[in-house]
């Protein structure tokens, strides 16, 4: 596994401690976008944090159901699900203007994403 | 298109409303994530612990009000606002979890290992713990407790390893390089 990260130092991911802090930029850009806005007082990080466990227990219910192993859980996607959420329950995100960027934004030629 | 990419697409998405909004600016995201590359980590946690070794007096505060105790450090990035240390001893070892979502001290640890978050670690460490810490490597002496130790909204909490064998004499900061991540979350031992 060590072989894998052996990358120029400009094209390795961040490290911390050994370990990447973000295994996709999409992930960093996440976690800064809801830090940020903590920091400016959009909202408050216990009222983001109050959406990620819904999030996560929403998921957490569902793998019990279906008795699943867990494998397919992927933490920042409910990371940005919840940051969508606290954003609509403050009145700052509209989901049908998400949805219109995101189809926007599919309808791009390659080599936009990164 | 895969269910990652498309995440990745609908956090680009997200980006460009909240910067068209006049919300934050790419420049400020950029700057919150370079922030917790280079200014936070567990090294902050490590010099705390090394402190507590060699500082008889220090280790009481630290255990008596941590949240007091970090603060005379002065770390950066956040999470420590309640923050309560517990110590190993030779009848204890303790182990920290967030059941419910991520909750970490990254004042002090830095960012969650991805693993701390996964479901598995989530409810196994506090089902059954020893089988959690088996598979990190850790064996136990027979008849010594486990505690384990949710972090939550309320308070995080952060753990006091004991000190290796062996180490009589190093410096302060000698000390504080033996202490891994791992130790102050409980799954490894020094």
């Amino acid at each position: 596994m060590a072989d894998d990260l052996e990358l120029p130092a400009e094209l390795a991911p961040p490290m911390a401690n050994g370990e990447v802090l973000f295994e996709a930029p999409w992930q960093g850009r996440a976690f800064g976008m809801a830090r940020a806005l903590a920091e400016a007082e959009v909202f408050s990080w216990d009222d983001f944090r109050r959406h990620l466990i819904r999030v996560i227990g929403e998921w957490d219910r569902e793998a019990e159901r279906l008795n699943a192993s867990g494998g397919e859980y992927e933490y920042y996607q409910h990371f940005l699900e919840a940051l969508e959420g606290v954003l609509a329950e403050v009145g700052l995100l509209d989901d049908q203007d998400l949805a219109a960027r995101v189809a926007a934004f599919r309808m791009r030629p390659h080599g936009h994403d990164h | 298109m895969g269910e990652l990419s498309e995440t990745a697409l609908r956090a680009e998405a997200l980006e460009s409303l909240l910067v068209e909004k006049g919300l934050l600016s790419e420049s400020e995201i950029d700057q919150t994530i370079e922030f917790y590359n280079e200014r936070v980590g567990p090294m902050n946690g490590a010099r705390m612990v090394a402190r507590a070794w060699v500082d008889p007096s220090f280790r009481q505060r630290l255990l008596a009000d941590s949240t007091a105790a970090v603060a005379e450090f002065e770390f950066v990035g956040g999470e420590v606002q309640k923050l309560v240390v517990v110590e190993n001893t030779d009848t204890v070892h303790n182990m920290v979890v967030c059941t419910l979502c991520s909750c970490y001290p990254w004042a002090v640890l830095g960012l969650p290992p991805k693993w701390y978050k996964d479901p598995a670690y989530r409810s196994r460490s506090v089902r059954e713990p020893r089988a959690v810490l088996t598979e990190f490597g850790v064996e136990l002496p027979a008849g010594r407790e486990v505690r384990v130790w949710d972090s939550s909204a309320e308070v995080r909490y952060m753990v006091l390893p004991q000190r290796p064998a062996g180490t009589e004499g190093k410096s302060e900061s000698e000390l504080a390089e033996l202490v891994s991540r791992d130790s102050m979350i409980g799954v490894a031992v020094l």
